[in-house]
Protein backbone atom coordinates (compact mmCIF):
# COMPACT_ATOMS: atom_id res chain seq x y z
CA UNK A 1 0.00 0.00 0.00
CA UNK A 2 2.51 2.09 1.46
CA UNK A 3 4.67 1.68 -2.02
CA UNK A 4 1.67 2.08 -4.59
CA UNK A 5 0.87 5.64 -1.76
CA UNK A 6 4.81 6.53 -3.28
CA UNK A 7 4.40 5.37 -6.95
CA UNK A 8 1.22 7.27 -7.10
CA UNK A 9 2.21 10.96 -4.98
CA UNK A 10 5.66 10.31 -7.71
CA UNK A 11 3.51 11.30 -10.62
CA UNK A 12 2.12 14.25 -8.84
CA UNK A 13 4.41 16.57 -7.93
CA UNK A 14 2.18 19.23 -6.41
CA UNK A 15 -0.10 17.21 -4.68
CA UNK A 16 3.34 15.58 -2.77
CA UNK A 17 4.33 20.00 -2.68
CA UNK A 18 1.09 19.86 -0.77
CA UNK A 19 1.82 17.10 1.65
CA UNK A 20 5.04 18.78 2.08
CA UNK A 21 3.99 21.93 2.99
CA UNK A 22 0.77 21.40 4.93
CA UNK A 23 1.64 20.67 8.04
CA UNK A 24 4.77 22.75 8.78
CA UNK A 25 3.28 25.78 7.37
CA UNK A 26 -0.30 24.99 9.15
CA UNK A 27 2.05 24.59 12.42
CA UNK A 28 3.46 28.11 12.10
CA UNK A 29 0.73 29.77 10.66
CA UNK A 30 -1.53 29.01 13.58
CA UNK A 31 0.97 28.26 16.55
CA UNK A 32 2.90 30.84 15.72
CA UNK A 33 1.24 33.70 13.55
CA UNK A 34 -2.34 32.90 15.15
CA UNK A 35 -0.76 33.68 18.67
CA UNK A 36 1.17 36.86 17.33
CA UNK A 37 -1.67 38.10 15.37
CA UNK A 38 -3.71 37.61 18.71
CA UNK A 39 -1.50 39.63 20.90
CA UNK A 40 -1.17 42.07 18.91
CA UNK A 41 -5.14 42.52 19.17
CA UNK A 42 -4.87 42.15 22.57
CA UNK A 43 -2.61 45.13 22.48
CA UNK A 44 -5.77 47.73 21.36
CA UNK A 45 -7.59 46.53 25.06
CA UNK A 46 -7.44 47.50 28.21
CA UNK A 47 -8.76 45.82 31.34
CA UNK A 48 -11.02 46.28 33.87
CA UNK A 49 -9.49 47.81 36.84
CA UNK A 50 -11.80 46.29 39.09
CA UNK A 51 -11.93 42.44 38.00
CA UNK A 52 -8.53 42.74 36.43
CA UNK A 53 -10.54 40.91 33.14
CA UNK A 54 -9.58 41.91 29.76
CA UNK A 55 -12.50 44.41 28.20
CA UNK A 56 -12.27 43.38 24.17
CA UNK A 57 -12.85 47.18 23.06
CA UNK A 58 -10.97 48.76 20.93
CA UNK A 59 -8.59 51.71 21.19
CA UNK A 60 -5.78 53.64 21.78
CA UNK A 61 -5.23 53.79 25.09
CA UNK A 62 -2.47 51.65 26.03
CA UNK A 63 -0.23 53.65 23.02
CA UNK A 64 -1.11 57.11 24.68
CA UNK A 65 -0.18 55.29 27.66
CA UNK A 66 3.10 54.46 26.40
CA UNK A 67 3.83 57.17 24.30
CA UNK A 68 3.33 60.26 27.39
CA UNK A 69 4.65 58.67 30.17
CA UNK A 70 8.44 59.79 30.01
CA UNK A 71 9.30 56.25 31.97
CA UNK A 72 8.95 53.62 29.24
CA UNK A 73 10.58 56.51 26.99
CA UNK A 74 13.47 56.02 29.02
CA UNK A 75 13.30 52.28 29.43
CA UNK A 76 13.32 52.32 25.28
CA UNK A 77 16.72 54.23 25.11
CA UNK A 78 17.99 52.30 27.89
CA UNK A 79 17.62 49.35 26.21
CA UNK A 80 18.51 50.69 22.61
CA UNK A 81 21.63 52.03 24.10
CA UNK A 82 22.38 48.79 25.99
CA UNK A 83 21.61 46.66 22.94
CA UNK A 84 24.34 48.87 20.83
CA UNK A 85 26.83 48.59 23.32
CA UNK A 86 26.76 45.13 23.50
CA UNK A 87 27.03 44.57 19.87
CA UNK A 88 29.76 47.00 19.92
CA UNK A 89 31.67 45.37 22.34
CA UNK A 90 31.20 42.04 20.79
CA UNK A 91 32.67 43.47 17.57
CA UNK A 92 35.45 44.97 18.69
CA UNK A 93 36.37 41.60 21.15
CA UNK A 94 35.11 39.56 18.12
CA UNK A 95 37.55 40.66 15.01
CA UNK A 96 41.33 40.02 16.31
CA UNK A 97 39.89 36.59 17.83
CA UNK A 98 38.03 35.99 14.57
CA UNK A 99 41.52 37.09 12.30
CA UNK A 100 44.00 35.16 14.56
CA UNK A 101 41.63 32.14 14.06
CA UNK A 102 40.97 32.68 10.60
CA UNK A 103 44.23 34.02 8.94
CA UNK A 104 46.82 33.10 11.43
CA UNK A 105 46.76 29.76 13.35
CA UNK A 106 47.66 27.05 11.70
CA UNK A 107 44.68 24.12 10.72
CA UNK A 108 45.18 22.44 13.81
CA UNK A 109 44.78 24.52 16.40
CA UNK A 110 42.33 26.25 14.27
CA UNK A 111 39.57 23.67 14.78
CA UNK A 112 40.49 23.40 18.73
CA UNK A 113 40.10 27.15 18.64
CA UNK A 114 36.30 26.74 16.98
CA UNK A 115 35.76 24.59 19.34
CA UNK A 116 36.65 26.55 22.28
CA UNK A 117 34.55 29.14 21.14
CA UNK A 118 31.86 26.94 20.30
CA UNK A 119 31.38 24.98 23.75
CA UNK A 120 30.14 28.28 25.43
CA UNK A 121 27.35 28.13 23.24
CA UNK A 122 25.88 24.84 24.93
CA UNK A 123 26.49 25.77 28.55
CA UNK A 124 23.10 27.11 30.01
CA UNK A 125 22.05 30.63 29.51
CA UNK A 126 21.47 31.07 33.16
CA UNK A 127 24.83 29.17 34.16
CA UNK A 128 26.16 32.07 32.73
CA UNK A 129 24.75 34.93 34.17
CA UNK A 130 24.82 33.03 37.30
CA UNK A 131 28.71 33.03 36.79
CA UNK A 132 28.76 36.45 36.19
CA UNK A 133 27.08 37.19 39.66
CA UNK A 134 29.41 35.57 41.81
CA UNK A 135 32.35 37.54 39.62
CA UNK A 136 30.70 41.17 40.02
CA UNK A 137 29.86 40.66 43.64
CA UNK A 138 30.70 43.95 44.92
CA UNK A 139 33.62 43.49 47.82
CA UNK A 140 33.70 39.61 47.95
CA UNK A 141 33.11 38.70 44.42
CA UNK A 142 35.78 36.91 42.13
CA UNK A 143 36.52 40.17 39.63
CA UNK A 144 37.49 42.11 42.83
CA UNK A 145 40.01 39.44 43.86
CA UNK A 146 41.42 39.12 40.11
CA UNK A 147 41.65 42.69 39.61
CA UNK A 148 41.65 44.79 42.27
CA UNK A 149 45.18 44.62 42.48
CA UNK A 150 45.72 46.09 39.26
CA UNK A 151 43.22 48.78 40.64
CA UNK A 152 40.14 47.92 38.42
CA UNK A 153 36.94 47.43 40.69
CA UNK A 154 33.84 45.30 40.14
CA UNK A 155 31.11 47.99 38.52
CA UNK A 156 28.78 46.23 41.34
CA UNK A 157 24.85 44.85 39.67
CA UNK A 158 23.11 47.29 37.51
CA UNK A 159 24.07 49.10 33.73
CA UNK A 160 27.20 48.05 33.33
CA UNK A 161 27.44 44.57 34.62
CA UNK A 162 23.76 43.57 32.04
CA UNK A 163 26.24 44.89 29.13
CA UNK A 164 29.21 43.19 30.36
CA UNK A 165 26.87 39.71 31.08
CA UNK A 166 24.83 40.18 27.88
CA UNK A 167 28.44 40.37 25.43
CA UNK A 168 29.27 37.46 27.66
CA UNK A 169 26.06 35.33 26.47
CA UNK A 170 26.52 36.71 22.85
CA UNK A 171 30.40 37.19 22.13
CA UNK A 172 30.88 33.66 20.47
CA UNK A 173 27.44 34.78 18.06
CA UNK A 174 29.45 37.26 16.61
CA UNK A 175 33.01 36.13 16.40
CA UNK A 176 31.70 33.08 14.40
CA UNK A 177 30.12 34.56 11.45
CA UNK A 178 33.39 36.98 11.49
CA UNK A 179 35.23 34.04 11.19
CA UNK A 180 33.52 32.24 8.69
CA UNK A 181 33.76 35.41 6.92
CA UNK A 182 37.71 35.46 7.10
CA UNK A 183 38.25 32.61 6.27
CA UNK A 184 36.49 33.09 2.96
CA UNK A 185 38.64 35.74 2.19
CA UNK A 186 40.86 35.13 -0.24
CA UNK A 187 44.70 35.95 1.33
CA UNK A 188 46.22 37.45 -1.62
CA UNK A 189 43.95 40.15 -1.35
CA UNK A 190 46.01 40.74 1.85
CA UNK A 191 48.82 39.99 0.26
CA UNK A 192 48.12 42.75 -2.86
CA UNK A 193 47.35 45.43 -0.03
CA UNK A 194 50.52 44.74 1.91
CA UNK A 195 53.18 44.56 -1.36
CA UNK A 196 51.57 47.81 -2.80
CA UNK A 197 52.69 49.60 0.31
CA UNK A 198 49.90 49.88 2.46
CA UNK A 199 50.52 48.66 6.46
CA UNK A 200 48.63 46.18 8.17
CA UNK A 201 45.83 48.76 9.95
CA UNK A 202 45.28 50.41 6.86
CA UNK A 203 44.68 46.97 4.86
CA UNK A 204 42.09 46.35 7.78
CA UNK A 205 40.51 49.31 7.59
CA UNK A 206 40.39 49.68 3.52
CA UNK A 207 40.27 46.01 2.41
CA UNK A 208 39.63 43.39 5.67
CA UNK A 209 36.90 45.95 7.30
CA UNK A 210 34.22 46.05 4.33
CA UNK A 211 35.00 42.85 3.11
CA UNK A 212 33.86 41.11 6.34
CA UNK A 213 31.00 43.68 6.83
CA UNK A 214 28.14 41.46 5.78
CA UNK A 215 29.71 39.14 8.69
CA UNK A 216 29.55 41.64 11.21
CA UNK A 217 26.39 42.34 10.49
CA UNK A 218 25.04 38.80 10.12
CA UNK A 219 26.64 39.04 13.71
CA UNK A 220 24.83 41.92 15.02
CA UNK A 221 21.60 40.33 14.22
CA UNK A 222 22.17 37.66 17.26
CA UNK A 223 23.90 40.57 19.18
CA UNK A 224 21.12 43.24 18.94
CA UNK A 225 17.99 41.35 18.84
CA UNK A 226 18.84 38.72 21.89
CA UNK A 227 19.74 41.78 24.30
CA UNK A 228 16.49 44.24 22.80
CA UNK A 229 14.38 41.52 23.94
CA UNK A 230 16.38 39.86 27.66
CA UNK A 231 15.06 40.47 30.94
CA UNK A 232 16.46 37.49 32.92
CA UNK A 233 20.23 38.88 33.10
CA UNK A 234 18.82 42.52 34.57
CA UNK A 235 16.65 40.46 36.87
CA UNK A 236 20.00 38.99 37.16
CA UNK A 237 22.65 41.23 37.76
CA UNK A 238 20.79 44.03 36.92
CA UNK A 239 20.41 45.60 40.20
CA UNK A 240 16.99 47.60 40.19
CA UNK A 241 17.52 48.38 36.18
CA UNK A 242 14.93 47.24 34.09
CA UNK A 243 14.74 47.00 30.18
CA UNK A 244 11.67 47.14 27.98
CA UNK A 245 11.75 42.71 28.26
CA UNK A 246 11.33 43.44 32.51
CA UNK A 247 8.61 45.97 31.71
CA UNK A 248 6.55 43.35 29.67
CA UNK A 249 7.42 40.50 32.34
CA UNK A 250 5.91 42.75 35.01
CA UNK A 251 2.72 43.60 33.33
CA UNK A 252 1.86 40.16 32.00
CA UNK A 253 0.30 38.88 35.03
CA UNK A 254 -1.11 42.50 35.81
CA UNK A 255 -2.14 44.11 32.91
CA UNK A 256 -1.91 41.69 29.88
CA UNK A 257 -3.28 44.42 26.82
CA UNK A 258 -0.49 47.07 28.38
CA UNK A 259 2.19 44.10 28.19
CA UNK A 260 0.92 43.27 24.97
CA UNK A 261 1.51 47.10 23.80
CA UNK A 262 4.93 47.18 25.08
CA UNK A 263 5.84 43.90 23.45
CA UNK A 264 5.05 45.85 20.14
CA UNK A 265 8.51 48.06 20.45
CA UNK A 266 11.07 45.24 20.11
CA UNK A 267 9.24 43.56 17.45
CA UNK A 268 9.28 47.46 15.76
CA UNK A 269 12.55 47.92 16.45
CA UNK A 270 13.68 44.26 14.94
CA UNK A 271 11.46 44.09 11.84
CA UNK A 272 13.25 47.75 11.19
CA UNK A 273 16.88 46.42 12.03
CA UNK A 274 15.47 43.84 9.37
CA UNK A 275 14.71 45.69 7.07
CA UNK A 276 17.64 48.05 6.97
CA UNK A 277 20.02 44.88 7.35
CA UNK A 278 18.08 43.20 3.99
CA UNK A 279 19.59 46.46 2.18
CA UNK A 280 22.88 46.17 2.95
CA UNK A 281 22.36 42.81 1.07
CA UNK A 282 24.25 40.86 4.45
CA UNK A 283 21.24 38.21 4.88
CA UNK A 284 22.00 36.77 1.52
CA UNK A 285 25.64 35.94 2.75
CA UNK A 286 24.47 33.89 6.23
CA UNK B 1 50.03 37.79 4.16
CA UNK B 2 53.21 38.64 5.75
CA UNK B 3 51.87 39.96 9.34
CA UNK B 4 54.40 41.67 11.45
CA UNK B 5 55.78 39.62 14.64
CA UNK B 6 54.63 42.64 16.82
CA UNK B 7 51.37 42.49 15.24
CA UNK B 8 51.13 38.90 15.37
CA UNK B 9 51.78 38.90 19.14
CA UNK B 10 49.31 41.70 19.46
CA UNK B 11 46.93 39.72 17.91
CA UNK B 12 47.80 36.42 20.05
CA UNK B 13 47.28 38.27 23.46
CA UNK B 14 44.23 39.69 22.35
CA UNK B 15 42.70 36.20 21.54
CA UNK B 16 44.35 35.12 24.75
CA UNK B 17 42.23 37.99 27.01
CA UNK B 18 39.44 36.92 24.49
CA UNK B 19 39.50 33.16 25.93
CA UNK B 20 40.04 34.27 29.34
CA UNK B 21 36.83 36.35 29.08
CA UNK B 22 35.18 33.80 27.89
CA UNK B 23 36.57 30.52 30.78
CA UNK B 24 37.30 32.42 33.84
CA UNK B 25 33.59 32.52 34.43
CA UNK B 26 32.85 29.23 33.86
CA UNK B 27 36.15 27.66 35.56
CA UNK B 28 34.35 29.74 38.90
CA UNK B 29 31.48 27.53 38.55
CA UNK B 30 33.29 24.34 38.69
CA UNK B 31 35.69 25.61 41.21
CA UNK B 32 32.77 26.84 43.23
CA UNK B 33 30.61 23.61 43.43
CA UNK B 34 33.86 22.24 45.34
CA UNK B 35 33.82 25.39 47.80
CA UNK B 36 33.30 24.09 51.35
CA UNK B 37 31.89 27.90 52.54
CA UNK B 38 27.99 27.66 52.53
CA UNK B 39 28.62 31.79 51.16
CA UNK B 40 30.84 30.72 48.99
CA UNK B 41 33.31 33.31 49.82
CA UNK B 42 35.90 34.12 47.24
CA UNK B 43 39.20 32.48 47.03
CA UNK B 44 37.77 28.82 48.51
CA UNK B 45 39.48 27.93 51.45
CA UNK B 46 38.71 24.94 51.70
CA UNK B 47 37.26 22.03 49.13
CA UNK B 48 34.03 19.68 49.55
CA UNK B 49 32.68 16.95 47.06
CA UNK B 50 29.50 17.32 49.90
CA UNK B 51 27.33 18.99 47.40
CA UNK B 52 27.99 16.84 44.44
CA UNK B 53 26.87 14.20 46.49
CA UNK B 54 23.98 15.86 47.87
CA UNK B 55 22.77 17.03 44.59
CA UNK B 56 23.10 13.73 43.40
CA UNK B 57 20.21 12.77 45.85
CA UNK B 58 18.29 15.77 44.94
CA UNK B 59 14.76 14.83 43.95
CA UNK B 60 13.75 18.56 42.57
CA UNK B 61 16.88 18.31 40.25
CA UNK B 62 15.87 14.55 39.17
CA UNK B 63 11.90 15.58 38.45
CA UNK B 64 13.56 18.58 36.44
CA UNK B 65 16.00 16.76 34.41
CA UNK B 66 13.33 14.65 33.49
CA UNK B 67 10.84 16.89 32.23
CA UNK B 68 13.81 18.74 30.63
CA UNK B 69 14.99 15.47 28.65
CA UNK B 70 11.18 14.52 27.96
CA UNK B 71 10.42 18.61 26.39
CA UNK B 72 13.56 18.08 24.49
CA UNK B 73 13.21 15.11 22.62
CA UNK B 74 9.49 15.78 21.68
CA UNK B 75 10.35 19.60 20.62
CA UNK B 76 13.36 17.78 18.95
CA UNK B 77 11.14 14.70 17.26
CA UNK B 78 8.36 17.62 15.85
CA UNK B 79 11.47 20.01 14.64
CA UNK B 80 12.86 17.48 12.96
CA UNK B 81 9.59 16.30 10.99
CA UNK B 82 8.50 19.60 9.67
CA UNK B 83 11.60 21.04 9.44
CA UNK B 84 12.57 18.27 7.15
CA UNK B 85 9.10 18.76 4.87
CA UNK B 86 9.97 22.59 4.79
CA UNK B 87 13.50 21.83 3.61
CA UNK B 88 12.50 19.41 1.01
CA UNK B 89 9.41 21.62 -0.14
CA UNK B 90 11.86 24.44 -0.48
CA UNK B 91 15.25 23.31 -1.94
CA UNK B 92 13.26 21.05 -4.19
CA UNK B 93 9.95 23.47 -6.18
CA UNK B 94 9.27 26.08 -7.18
CA UNK B 95 6.07 27.54 -5.54
CA UNK B 96 4.03 30.99 -5.23
CA UNK B 97 5.51 32.51 -1.59
CA UNK B 98 8.43 30.38 -0.89
CA UNK B 99 10.39 33.13 0.05
CA UNK B 100 7.89 33.79 2.75
CA UNK B 101 8.62 30.15 4.10
CA UNK B 102 12.51 31.42 4.74
CA UNK B 103 11.27 34.41 6.76
CA UNK B 104 8.23 32.96 9.00
CA UNK B 105 10.68 30.10 10.08
CA UNK B 106 13.04 32.06 11.17
CA UNK B 107 10.98 34.55 13.41
CA UNK B 108 10.14 32.35 15.82
CA UNK B 109 13.72 32.78 16.64
CA UNK B 110 14.39 36.43 15.67
CA UNK B 111 11.52 37.97 18.05
CA UNK B 112 12.49 38.36 21.46
CA UNK B 113 11.38 35.38 23.46
CA UNK B 114 9.06 37.05 26.10
CA UNK B 115 7.15 38.61 23.10
CA UNK B 116 6.80 34.80 21.43
CA UNK B 117 6.31 33.33 25.54
CA UNK B 118 3.23 35.59 25.94
CA UNK B 119 1.77 35.46 22.73
CA UNK B 120 1.79 31.68 23.50
CA UNK B 121 0.61 31.90 26.72
CA UNK B 122 -2.59 34.22 25.59
CA UNK B 123 -3.51 31.93 23.12
CA UNK B 124 -3.49 28.81 24.89
CA UNK B 125 -4.79 30.05 27.94
CA UNK B 126 -7.22 32.92 27.18
CA UNK B 127 -8.08 32.01 23.83
CA UNK B 128 -8.39 28.15 23.62
CA UNK B 129 -8.96 27.11 26.83
CA UNK B 130 -6.14 24.74 27.28
CA UNK B 131 -4.13 24.57 30.97
CA UNK B 132 -0.34 24.89 30.43
CA UNK B 133 1.41 21.80 31.03
CA UNK B 134 3.88 19.23 28.86
CA UNK B 135 2.12 19.81 25.98
CA UNK B 136 2.26 23.62 25.79
CA UNK B 137 6.06 23.76 26.46
CA UNK B 138 6.83 21.37 23.69
CA UNK B 139 4.82 23.33 21.09
CA UNK B 140 6.73 26.57 22.11
CA UNK B 141 9.98 24.63 22.10
CA UNK B 142 9.02 23.18 18.33
CA UNK B 143 7.99 26.24 17.15
CA UNK B 144 11.56 27.75 17.38
CA UNK B 145 13.41 24.42 17.12
CA UNK B 146 11.91 24.04 13.10
CA UNK B 147 14.54 26.96 11.84
CA UNK B 148 17.60 24.79 13.33
CA UNK B 149 16.70 21.62 11.54
CA UNK B 150 15.25 23.27 8.44
CA UNK B 151 18.62 25.62 8.09
CA UNK B 152 20.59 22.38 8.70
CA UNK B 153 18.53 19.74 6.12
CA UNK B 154 18.61 22.65 3.51
CA UNK B 155 21.89 23.27 3.43
CA UNK B 156 22.25 19.57 2.69
CA UNK B 157 19.69 18.84 0.36
CA UNK B 158 21.18 21.90 -1.89
CA UNK B 159 24.44 20.41 -2.13
CA UNK B 160 23.69 17.00 -2.57
CA UNK B 161 21.24 18.06 -6.12
CA UNK B 162 19.03 16.08 -7.17
CA UNK B 163 21.00 13.23 -9.70
CA UNK B 164 21.68 10.75 -7.13
CA UNK B 165 17.98 10.72 -6.46
CA UNK B 166 17.64 10.75 -9.92
CA UNK B 167 19.90 7.86 -11.11
CA UNK B 168 18.18 5.45 -8.33
CA UNK B 169 15.19 6.16 -10.04
CA UNK B 170 16.06 5.07 -12.91
CA UNK B 171 17.78 1.97 -12.27
CA UNK B 172 14.44 1.12 -11.05
CA UNK B 173 14.33 1.70 -7.56
CA UNK B 174 10.66 3.48 -6.63
CA UNK B 175 10.69 6.13 -4.22
CA UNK B 176 10.30 5.13 -0.72
CA UNK B 177 13.49 2.72 -1.54
CA UNK B 178 14.95 5.77 -3.33
CA UNK B 179 14.32 7.79 -0.03
CA UNK B 180 15.47 5.11 2.33
CA UNK B 181 19.18 3.67 0.30
CA UNK B 182 20.49 7.36 -1.26
CA UNK B 183 18.41 10.39 0.22
CA UNK B 184 18.02 9.73 3.67
CA UNK B 185 21.75 8.34 4.20
CA UNK B 186 23.53 11.51 3.05
CA UNK B 187 21.07 13.53 4.79
CA UNK B 188 21.44 11.95 8.13
CA UNK B 189 24.49 13.81 9.48
CA UNK B 190 23.09 17.28 9.21
CA UNK B 191 19.66 16.17 10.39
CA UNK B 192 21.53 14.58 13.56
CA UNK B 193 23.63 17.99 13.43
CA UNK B 194 20.29 19.98 13.32
CA UNK B 195 18.84 17.23 15.81
CA UNK B 196 21.60 18.06 17.90
CA UNK B 197 21.47 21.87 18.24
CA UNK B 198 17.24 21.61 18.46
CA UNK B 199 17.66 19.33 21.66
CA UNK B 200 20.09 22.11 23.15
CA UNK B 201 18.35 25.09 22.41
CA UNK B 202 15.48 23.64 23.94
CA UNK B 203 17.16 22.21 27.22
CA UNK B 204 18.59 25.58 27.66
CA UNK B 205 15.21 27.36 27.32
CA UNK B 206 13.95 29.28 29.75
CA UNK B 207 11.58 32.47 28.93
CA UNK B 208 9.75 30.55 26.60
CA UNK B 209 9.01 28.02 28.58
CA UNK B 210 8.50 30.50 31.81
CA UNK B 211 5.26 31.13 29.70
CA UNK B 212 4.32 27.86 28.42
CA UNK B 213 4.99 25.59 31.51
CA UNK B 214 1.95 25.53 34.31
CA UNK B 215 3.29 25.07 37.85
CA UNK B 216 3.56 21.39 37.63
CA UNK B 217 6.50 21.43 35.26
CA UNK B 218 9.99 22.51 36.22
CA UNK B 219 12.47 21.90 33.40
CA UNK B 220 15.88 22.28 34.72
CA UNK B 221 16.57 25.88 33.86
CA UNK B 222 13.25 26.31 35.66
CA UNK B 223 14.68 25.06 38.14
CA UNK B 224 17.45 26.81 38.52
CA UNK B 225 16.08 30.22 38.02
CA UNK B 226 13.12 29.32 40.78
CA UNK B 227 16.30 28.06 43.21
CA UNK B 228 18.80 30.99 42.51
CA UNK B 229 18.27 33.18 45.11
CA UNK B 230 17.42 31.04 47.87
CA UNK B 231 20.53 30.75 50.13
CA UNK B 232 20.27 26.81 51.15
CA UNK B 233 19.82 25.95 47.88
CA UNK B 234 23.01 27.61 46.47
CA UNK B 235 25.63 24.58 46.60
CA UNK B 236 23.13 22.32 45.06
CA UNK B 237 22.70 24.88 42.01
CA UNK B 238 26.36 25.39 42.12
CA UNK B 239 26.49 21.81 41.28
CA UNK B 240 24.03 21.41 38.56
CA UNK B 241 25.71 24.26 36.84
CA UNK B 242 28.69 22.85 36.96
CA UNK B 243 27.75 19.86 35.50
CA UNK B 244 26.05 21.58 32.55
CA UNK B 245 28.98 23.45 31.98
CA UNK B 246 31.15 20.22 31.68
CA UNK B 247 28.34 18.57 29.78
CA UNK B 248 28.52 21.17 26.75
CA UNK B 249 31.78 19.42 25.52
CA UNK B 250 29.92 16.86 24.59
CA UNK B 251 27.63 17.99 21.61
CA UNK B 252 30.75 20.24 20.29
CA UNK B 253 32.50 16.71 20.50
CA UNK B 254 29.85 15.05 18.37
CA UNK B 255 28.81 17.88 15.97
CA UNK B 256 32.36 18.38 15.17
CA UNK B 257 32.80 14.25 14.59
CA UNK B 258 29.55 14.11 12.64
CA UNK B 259 29.43 17.24 10.59
CA UNK B 260 31.94 17.63 7.55
CA UNK B 261 29.71 20.78 6.36
CA UNK B 262 31.04 23.47 8.28
CA UNK B 263 33.54 23.92 11.41
CA UNK B 264 30.69 25.78 13.22
CA UNK B 265 28.29 22.86 13.11
CA UNK B 266 25.40 24.38 11.11
CA UNK B 267 24.67 27.01 13.30
CA UNK B 268 26.09 29.94 10.54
Amino acid sequence: MLISLSNYLHKRDRLRLVALLTTPVLWLVVAYLGALAMLLVTAFFTIDSFTGNVIQQFNLGNFQDMLTDAAYKNVVLRTLGIAISVTLICSVLAIPMAFYMAKIARPRSQKILVALVLTPLWASYLVKIYAWRTMLEPGNGVLDWLLGPIGIHSPGFGGPAIIIGLSYLWLPYMILPIYAGLERLPNNLLDASGDLGAHNFYTFRKVILPLIFPSLVAGSMFTFSLSLGDYITAQIIGGKLQMLGNVVYQNFSINLPFAATIAMIPVSIMALYLYLVRRTGALASM
Amino acid sequence: MTISRNARLLLASLLGVGLAFIYVPLSVVIINSFNASKTFSWPPSQFTTMWWSKAIENTGVREALKWSVLAGLSATAIALILGTCLAFAVSRYQFFGREVISLLVVLPISLPGVVTGIALNNAFTKQLGMSTGLLTVVIGHATFCIVIVYNNAIARLRRMGTSLQEASMDLGANGITTFRLITLPNLASALFAGGLLAFGLSFDEIVVTTFTAGPGIQTLPIWIYNNLFRPNQAPIVNVVAATLVVLSIVPIYLSQRLSQDTTTGGRF
